[in-house]
């Protein structure tokens, strides 16, 4: 493995209101970086929408930021119930989100679309009541 | 148009203002806060009615110029602080999403 830059952080799984912090830090890194702000925008969004999903569907997880000099590497784990059919839950529109949730403006289904869109490669890896990890990359060309 | 100066040209209030020089490109409306990400893009006008905290963090996170809530919906305090803490941009229209899309289209 090539050098690489990291960044960790630990997803609260009871605070919704809060949820995004890893977002808000790895920008600010990113834009210390002097990447492009399209680059930024694609990792900060991807990001956000797969901390939003470790606190409302998984009672938080990890998030692991790796910048290498070709790509930036995001890794989502959580030991929350795992997701039963992922070809289901990457429709747009699909989502088990509860009424409070949306009254929010979460839970549109748009969430694991929005992570595939913003990336080069997106890898979901989940086991019922184990689990979920998602490996997402954007490349820097 | 700067965001400063839409907001004087339409007497928006204005509820967070820390990047007054910000470039409006275009609008985006929506309340549902995945479809905001996915489809508004960086440096449009974001309307809506809503105003829970995770505004802020959208906004910021999809480099909207700013955010202008309508129906004359109005954030907690906290949410304007982190807002302003954010370097994200509230302003506050009374009027409906649409009257309020119709009236700035020339100038956005
Ligand atoms: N980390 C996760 N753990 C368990 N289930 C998940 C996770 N992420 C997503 N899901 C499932 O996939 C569905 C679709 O996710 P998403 O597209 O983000 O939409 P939303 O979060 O708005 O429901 C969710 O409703 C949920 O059932
Ligand atoms: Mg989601």
């Amino acid at each position: 493995m090539s050098e690489s830059l990291n960044f960790h952080f630990d997803v609260d799984g009871e605070n919704f209101v809060s949820a995004g912090q890893a977002s808000v830090q790895v920008k600010k890194n990113l834009r210390r970086l002097g990447l492009p702000p399209e680059i930024i925008r694609q990792v900060s969004i991807a990001l956000y929408e797969g901390e939003i999903n470790m606190v409302i569907h998984a009672h938080g997880g990890t998030a692991d930021i790796n910048v290498f000099e070709d790509k930036i590497e995001i890794i989502l784990a959580d030991k929350g119930p795992g997701i039963a059919d992922i070809n289901l839950a990457m429709q747009e529109g699909y989502s088990t989100a509860t009424e409070n949730v949306r009254s929010l403006g979460f839970g549109a289904g748009m969430g694991l679309p929005n992570m595939k869109r913003y990336t080069d490669e997106m890898k979901i890896e989940s086991e019922v009541g184990v689990g979920t990890t998602i490996t997402m990359c954007v490349y820097l060309k | 148009m700067t965001v400063k100066k839409l907001a004087e040209k339409y007497s928006f209030e204005v509820l967070s203002m820390p990047e007054p020089e910000k470039e409006i490109n275009g609008g985006y409306i929506g309340d549902l806060l995945s479809w905001v990400m996915g489809r508004a893009e960086a440096s449009n006008i974001w309307l809506t009615i809503m105003t829970n905290m995770n505004i802020a963090a959208v906004a910021q996170l999809s480099d909207v110029s700013a955010v202008l809530i309508c129906e004359g919906a109005r954030p907690d305090s906290d949410v304007i602080s982190t807002a302003k803490e954010k370097g994200v941009n509230i302003l506050l229209s009374a009027d409906t999403a649409y009257n309020t899309a119709v009236r700035i289209s020339s100038d956005i």
